[in-house]
């Protein structure tokens, strides 16, 4: 697998047109038990690229996307965003959760207003934004609502649309619809395609669902546990836009058995 | 009442169901009649039990012929809700201080776990020696009860913060200050209104102790002093005053709770919606289509 991921890395710098928005040489992530979370993860994730991270529970790659964040910082090897080195969080990097983290005490636009209440303060233009973005999440007409009277789908669309009115271009999703049911799940995953393709951001999307992964993603880096390593990176080479007719095709099913073997000795 | 009980139909005919309220009124009546019977049929004598109706004649004589039970209830009304005050403002704050702070809530907890396990009741003579016999010590013992399960409870919302939440603020760069106004106090809100609704029945408590212990006004000074005459019609009379006290504060502590965490009632934010769509109707669609998004 090793070798695989090196013909990658070439391969990579042969189509330079978009440059590397994270690097990560030898990053590792060790708690204090001692656990090693992460153990010398080397990548480089390119500018617009989609990147799914698969693995079983204790692999690390929530562990990976908090270093991304910011929210932790790497214990040894070097990680950086836009070519500066990782020390917190960043304007240009926002996260999404597998629950909605949404502020019940507030309305969906307002919690979707969060990043600017918290930022220099909302302006009309701002609030019109937020409405706008609503509208491409798909619920237009329920800017007023409240958390507590939308589906679980429809609070992950909120979600969503607060993540967009962040204004990152990277963004971090774990497990983002990993609690929905699978009809909502396969028609938010059409959208984030959509929205991705729109606004050109990169994503690095945690799942430990492979068909998801592979679907999705313009590579999946198949990690594994004890200790949480980088094991594999498996270059989806299915054309975009995404559609769900492709998942009936054989390189798609090819590529699925293939992430499967990988992680076969860790399930 | 009972009529439309028996007239119900045995058979496959849909049976008419009492009103609530008529349910409670039954019960009211059945105990009320019990009790009355039982004193004039002298199952129990009329010195230790007095009638209902003999509560209801002291009552009436003492609230509405004399007058005399207002200045009471006023002023034990005051000694509370200062009390409460006090012991609400203080146990917020010292809860706020705590969970901003951990060096603060560590040298502080051994004090507050000692003021919990003491009986707070044994410091009201205390608190009459210092502070006299006005109504001073009354709102300090009244603060003193009701400080702790406030404290506590405020406390322990503003420590139960939602991890992934926390994760996603600190992603925007929230400072410490805004997790707190955003995030941690909202999220609070709940558990602390119901520490605010057990603290108002506690100054009620601490109000009545601080009178036993010593004064001159107040509903438990004349509970007291009917008691040692023996009158006890008019100090179940005193004490009717203070049940309805008592629900008077409860009903405004459950009111207040109802409109801070307003989004736990579905009617309160229909109401909140239209405010709220009334006053953005500049940004949005004058005629919203709401179907459903799934």
């Amino acid at each position: 697998m090793a070798g695989q991921v090196t013909a990658l890395a070439s391969a990579r710098s042969s189509s330079a047109a978009s440059r590397s928005v994270i690097e990560a040489k030898g990053t590792g992530m060790e708690f204090p038990g001692p656990v090693v979370a992460l153990d010398d993860a080397t990548f480089n994730i390119r500018q617009g690229e989609f990147v799914s991270l698969i693995g079983p529970s204790g692999c690390g790659k929530s562990t990976l996307l908090r270093l991304v964040s910011g929210l932790i910082t790497p214990t040894s090897g070097q990680l950086s965003v836009f070519g500066t080195p990782v020390s917190g969080p960043r304007a240009e990097i926002g996260m999404m959760f597998q629950k909605p983290t949404l502020l019940d005490w507030k309305s969906v636009l307002h919690n979707v207003l969060l990043p600017k209440t918290l930022g220099a303060g909302v302006t009309r233009a701002d609030r019109e934004k937020a409405v706008e973005l609503l509208q491409l999440v798909g619920l237009g007409g329920f800017e007023v609502a409240f958390p507590r009277q939308l589906s679980g789908g429809m609070q992950q669309r909120v979600a969503l649309a607060r993540l967009l009115n962040t204004g990152a271009e990277i963004l971090l999703l774990d497990e983002p619809f990993g609690a929905l049911d699978e009809f909502t799940r396969e028609r938010l995953n059409l959208e984030l395609l959509r929205i991705q393709r729109d606004l050109k951001a990169t994503i690095l999307f945690v799942t430990h669902n492979i068909q998801e992964a592979v679907f999705l993603a313009d590579r999946v880096f198949v990690m594994t546990p004890r200790p949480g390593r980088l094991e594999a990176t498996i270059e989806v080479p299915m054309e975009r836009p995404r559609t769900i007719e492709m998942t009936k095709t054989p390189e798609f099913n090819e590529l699925v058995f293939n992430i499967r073997d990988t992680l076969g000795g860790f399930i | 009442m009972s009529d439309s009980i028996s007239d119900i139909p045995m058979g496959d005919a849909k049976p008419k169901r009492v009103p609530v309220w008529a349910q409670h009124l039954i019960v009211f009546v059945a105990f009320i009649s019990i009790w009355e019977l039982s004193v004039r049929n002298e199952w129990v004598s009329a010195l230790i039990l007095p009638s209902p109706f003999a509560v209801v004649a002291a009552w009436w004589e003492l609230a509405i012929e004399l007058g005399l039970i207002w200045e009471h209830f006023f002023v034990t009304l005051t000694e509370v809700l200062l009390g409460f005050t006090f012991g609400a403002g203080f146990g917020l704050s010292v809860a706020v201080i705590s969970a901003l702070n951990p060096m603060f809530r560590r040298l502080v907890s051994p004090y507050m776990v000692a003021l919990q396990v003491t009986p707070r009741i044994a410091v009201a003579p205390i608190i009459v020696a210092w502070l006299g016999f006005g109504m001073e010590p009354k709102i300090a013992i009244a603060a003193i009860i009701c400080f702790f399960p406030i404290f506590i409870n405020s406390l322990t919302g503003l420590m139960n913060v939602d991890e992934e939440s926390l994760e996603m603020f600190q992603s925007m760069r929230a400072s410490r200050w805004q997790i707190f106004r955003h995030l941690q106090l909202p999220g609070a809100a709940p558990i602390i209104m119901a520490g605010f609704k057990t603290g108002i029945s506690l100054a009620l408590i601490g109000a009545i102790v601080g009178e036993f212990v010593s004064a001159s006004v107040g509903l438990g000074v004349l509970i007291q002093k009917f008691s040692f005459q023996l009158l006890l019609p008019q100090a179940f009379a005193c004490l009717i005053m203070l049940t309805v006290m008592g629900l008077l504060l409860y009903t405004a502590a459950s009111f207040a709770d109802r409109h801070v965490v307003f989004w736990r009632h579905s009617d309160l934010l229909q109401k909140i919606s239209r405010k709220l769509r009334a006053r953005h109707a500049d940004i949005l669609d004058p005629a919203p289509k709401a179907q459903p998004a799934e």
